[in-house]
Order: C-alpha cells, then structure tokens, then sequence
C-alpha cells in the first residue's frame, strides 16, 4: 500500500446526504473479477446521461474538478453494499481522501484497505467546504489536521492503528499473519 | 474474573478475541464461519495466490454463487449460456478457485444452492453464539439466531481466508425493545422499516442492534431473518436476536445443525447466551408493536418510508429530499395509495423464504396480477423452490401470471439481467430502494410480501388488508 503522508489538492463536492455505494458503483459493474478499470465508471449512472454522454450538471464532469484528489460529500457518504468496488473506483479515479461529517462503517473500513483517507470533520468545518467547492485544501496525516485556505486547521480524528498503517504503507494482512501463533492458541483453547 | 451482567453481543464478542482491543491496535477477532460468493471474492482469491497463501480454515469456509447467476431454468440447468458475459467468467472464477483453495462450494447446479443469506440458516451452519461473516452487507440476516454476523469488504474475505480472523475495533450496543402484537396483514418487514424511518439510514452507525421484546420473541425464525436483515439499512452492521426454544426447535435436525450428544452441549451454551438481566446497552429505543401499519418507502433510501395510507411528507428547502422525489416522479403531500405499479418483485435474502412466498400466495390464490403488470417470483434457494413447489405455490403465482424462477439475488440488484426499466415502478420486497439499484432509472418502492401481492393483483399500491 502507498504512504499517506500529507496531500493538498483542491477540492470536489457532492452535497448530498446518504450517498450510498451503488451510486459510487452501480451493481452492473461488480461482475470484473480485478481491483482496476472501475474509476471510468465511477458515479456512473450521475456523470452519464443514457446515452453515455457526460452530465454537465455533474460536479465531477465540471473543467474545476479535473484533477482533484480530495472528495468532499454529504453526512453518511458510502452507506448501502459492502462493495469494496466503491473505495477501488474512487481510488482509481484518482482520490486519495473523502471528507464527510459522517461515514458509513463498512466503507470507512473499505477507504482504510485501500490508502483513500477517510477525514470526519464537524459540521461548521462540513458547511464551509460544501459551501467552497474547488478550495485548495491540505491534510497532514502526521499532524491529523485539515488546513483551509482561510488558514484555520481543523484537527480529525483517525485511530493509532489506522494511522501507523496508513503512514507507513502496511496492510493489514501482515500484522494478522504475525499473529500466527495467538492465533493458533486461541484454536487450541477453543 | 468476575463480570458483571452481560449482553448478547457482548458475550459472543469477548468468546470470539483473540487478542482484545487496546489503545494501539484493534481487537483480532476470530471468525467462526465464512461465506463466500462469486462477486466479493475473487479479488481476494487473487492476493492468496499473489502471497502464496492458502486458506487457513477450509471447513469453516463455504462458497456459494447467487449475485450474478442466472434465475432462467433453461441457463441454470439446461446447458443454456449465462447471458451475461462477464457473470458466466465471475461463475467460473469462483469454480476454479475453490477447486484450487479446497473450498466448498454449493455451485450452480447444486442442489443446496441459494441466497447465501438464506442457505446459512437453511443448512444449520447458522448457529447461535458464532461469528459470521461474508463480504455482504446482509449478513446481518444471521444474527436472527443470536450469532454476531456482519458484512466485510474483499480485502477482509481474504484476511478471514489466510487467517480466519478480522482485525475489529468493538462497536457499541444499541436494543430496539418492541412490546406488543403486530396487527393484521402487518407483518416483520413492516416492523423493521418502521424501525429504519424511525432510526434513520444512519441511527445505527457504529453500533450493533439487539432487538429485544414480546414482540421479537413472538417472531418466528423467518421473520427475526428479516428484521435482522434490514439492519445494515439503519446503519448497523450487525443485528442480533437472542436464541430461544423458536431457534432451538428451527435448528433442530438440520443437515449441519450438530447431532446427538453435540446437539445437547451446544444447546447448553446456547442457552446462556441471552443478555443478562441489568446488562446495560449504550442507546435503547422503544417501540410499539400496535403503532406498526404495513409500510412502503417513496424515496431514494429505506429511511425514506410511510404507512402505506399516509401521503409523502413535504420537506421544503430539503434539496436531497426533493431530489428523491424528482428521480421517483412522486409529488410530497401526494398519497402514495394508488400510484401506478408496473413490476413486482417477490424475493431477496430480505423476503424470499417460505414463509414469505406462502403469504404472498394467499393474496393472489384465485386471483390474476393487473394486465401489462410484470411480476417475479424468485424463490430465495433450491430449498424454498422445492418445499414452495410440493405445496402447489409455483401453480398459484404461475396461475396469477407471475413468472417462476431459479433462486439467487435477482431483481433486488439486477446483476444477473433481471431488471426494472427505466422509469418503471416496482414494489420489491428486497432490501434497497436506492437510486438504480434494479436498474438504471428504476423506481423502486419496498414493501411486504403481502403488500407486494397486493399491488400486483390492482396494479397499483394497495393496502393489502383489503385483499386478505
């Protein structure tokens, strides 16, 4: 996994509350058997119209979003299906951090597998960058702030074990192998 | 060492760590049994193979395909090609890497094959006091008989394949205690999308439900399976149930349920599973059963649903809200009664057992669904199909002019090809009304089985009291 250190990029908004996974990846899209190729179809049914050509209306197709890596969305962004679809197509596209006041669980959990930074930030903090779409932001992870252009840094809150991983690039899966022989105590005494 | 009283989850969590959490690191949790299906799992097959791994706990591991198979007798069964493409490779894939992990797998073709959701239970291996997981977020459905069951990404299936654990902080306690009887034609769909409005799709975050009550108690096993289904729709991971003699007497004899003497022990354990007396969750909601109508949803989430005689709330200056309603072409302040109905679906991990189907048929017994109105049945597994079969069901819904499938997840996420148009209505009994999820444009509107009958036989939203 790549380390996630600091990262300033202006910012892209998608207001909505409940913005659920198969929004971020409609279901007809699951049937790849591989982690890449999913960013094309990213928010698929939103960014195209029938006919497969780009929405203007949608913030993603705008010429201020190209190029940004930092998502901001709406309170409960990534509810519904446990698709790990969701983070890979985000992250494929290009994003390296979603900011929200509220994520749902199984999907903060996906973000964390996949290096894409999941930033909880209060409601004031929510407004004003829903308010500012395209605001050069940074987030240090060493630091665990969120610094807007207006200089004020906003800290979030990120569990010790997530950060280690996410700073140092570890996956998970390591950490679990090394745990082999509790593990196995854990079998025998069960 | 001493502790005080306990609940439920708190009990299955601590039997199941192997090492608990701390301030550095969360908690590794062992995971008693791992389901495995076609579309969240082939990713993690991969990096097994790319570590050299192998799967650590073969017999605690059991796959199955129901997302994006077929529901057509003729591409099941009758060498016909899987429509789609890419859902034929998806089907092989899994093949293949269970022959080459020596996994089991309940493949195509297979007798015991079904909805994941519902073939846990079905065949024993759902068992109180154990930790379930499968990459879907309907694995809650398991916790209706007292296992800690939840939803995992692919990159956590191949955690629990290499190493049968998870690493998981402990999420925290929140009891839904229902009292009272369920009216007529009011049924446990009803109740847990009352719970949802009434949570929100986000109330749940971060917690794990126990829902709890006379109410709870006098469910049988089919509906605490949807109840404790829908509980990922209110933001939880997890739904439990606490075992009682309604689970003992459902596990009983199943063909993985454990015999003779083990039966007897595990029936020792199970029986002191159920939360303590004074055991303290950290949020408690409270409901009456009485208050319940049978519901249907009119928006873009399950939180987004009424009793099926009220009008569609109006929510000036709500942007999201009146977005909902634009994709739906509903107006607030309009009674959902009577809008135009032009699919149902009978089926999901949510609605598809039995139980389900028989009370879908006693609404359309003697009875035709509404001209150009295009209905699915589709049972939950081979089993259902078959007990459905032997009592005459698939006569009553084919005789009403309902089509009658092989089982898997079907209309409830069009994976397969089973889809809504665009711009249709449909009145499901699955689990997700959101935007396109039974196809791009697809309006969805959720409901009972009943409800759904209903709908079907006038071709618009019916309260299904006045056909019962």
């Amino acid at each position: 996994m790549e380390p996630f250190t600091t990262l300033t990029s202006r910012t892209v908004v998608l207001a909505g509350a409940n913005i659920d996974t198969d929004q971020i990846i409609p279901a007809r899209f699951l049937t790849t058997t591989t982690r890449s190729g999913l960013g094309e179809h990213l928010f698929a049914d939103w960014r195209y119209g029938p006919d497969g050509t780009p929405r203007s209306d949608f913030a993603l197709n705008g010429p201020a979003a190209q190029g940004c890596r930092i998502l901001v969305a709406g309170r409960n962004f990534g509810c519904g299906s446990s698709r790990e679809h969701a983070p890979w197509a985000l992250a494929d596209y290009g994003f390296r951090a979603v900011i929200s006041t509220e994520l749902a669980d199984i999907f903060r959990s996906n973000c964390l597998k996949n290096a894409l930074l999941p930033v909880m930030v209060d409601e004031p903090t929510s407004a004003w960058l829903i308010a500012h779409p395209g605001a050069e932001v940074t987030i240090d992870l060493i630091a665990g702030t969120l610094t807007l252009p207006t200089g004020l840094a906003v800290t979030f809150p990120l569990e010790a074990f997530a950060r280690h991983c996410l700073l140092q690039g570890v996956d998970e899966l390591t950490f679990l192998l090394e745990r082999r022989s509790q593990i196995e105590a854990y079998e025998r005494r069960s | 060492m001493a502790r005080g009283p306990q609940t439920l989850f708190d009990k299955v969590w601590r039997r199941h760590e192997v090492s608990p959490e701390s301030a550095d690191s969360p908690a590794v949790l062992y995971i008693d049994l791992h389901l495995v299906h076609e579309v969240t799992s082939p990713q993690a097959f991969a990096v097994l193979r790319e570590r050299g791994l192998r799967v650590r706990r073969p017999e605690r591991t059991l796959a199955t395909m129901d997302h994006s198979t077929p529901t057509l007798t003729a591409q099941v069964f009758g060498g016909a090609p899987i429509a789609l493409d890419s859902a034929a490779r998806q089907v092989r894939e899994l093949e293949a890497n269970c022959a080459e992990f020596g996994v089991e797998l309940l493949g195509l073709t297979h007798s015991q094959r079904g909805i994941v959701h519902i073939i846990g239970p079905e065949l024993g291996l759902t068992q109180p006091g154990k930790t379930i997981v499968c990459g879907d977020s309907h694995t809650s459905t398991h916790g209706a008989v007292g296992a800690l069951a939840f939803g995992i990404g692919t990159t956590e299936v191949g955690h629990v394949l290499a190493t049968q654990c998870l690493l998981q902080r402990k999420p925290r306690t929140l009891a839904v205690n229902v009292s009272g009887g369920l009216g007529a034609g009011v049924t446990a769909k009803d109740l847990i999308l009352t719970i949802i409005g009434r949570l929100g799709v986000s109330g749940g975050t971060g917690h794990v439900i126990e829902y709890r009550g006379d109410t709870i108690r006098a469910l049988d096993m089919d509906e605490r399976m949807t109840v404790c289904n829908m509980s990922i729709e209110a933001g939880a991971r997890a739904g439990m149930i606490a075992p009682d003699e309604t689970t003992y007497r459902y596990l009983a004899g199943r063909p993985r349920s454990p015999r003779g003497e083990a039966w007897e022990q595990a029936l020792d354990a199970w029986r002191g599973l159920p939360t303590d007396a004074g055991a303290r969750f950290d949020r408690e909601v409270d409901l009456e059963a009485a208050a319940v109508e049978p519901m249907i949803t009119y928006g873009t989430n399950p939180g987004m649903v009424i009793p099926i005689g009220a009008a569609i709330p109006q929510r000036p200056g709500d942007a999201a809200f009146a977005q909902a309603l634009a994709y739906m072409g509903l107006t607030a302040g309009q009674p959902i009664r009577d809008q135009p109905v032009n699919v149902v679906f009978l089926g999901s991990c949510t609605n598809a057992r039995l139980s389900d189907l028989r009370s879908a048929a006693q609404v359309l017994r003697g009875r035709r669904i509404a001209p150009g109105l295009r209905m699915l049945v589709v049972p939950g597994s081979q089993q259902v199909k078959r007990e459905a079969e032997a009592e005459g069901l698939d006569r009553v819904f084919l005789e009403a002019g309902a089509e009658w499938r092989e089982s898997g997840c079907s209309m409830c996420l069009g994976m397969n090809g089973d889809l809504v148009g665009r711009g249709e209505y449909s009145v499901s009994t699955s689990n997700r009304n959101f935007e396109g999820r039974q196809g791009s444009g697809a309006r969805t509107l959720l409901a009972s089985p009943v409800t759904a009958a209903a709908c079907a036989v006038r071709g618009r939203v019916t309260d299904p009291r006045e056909l019962l």
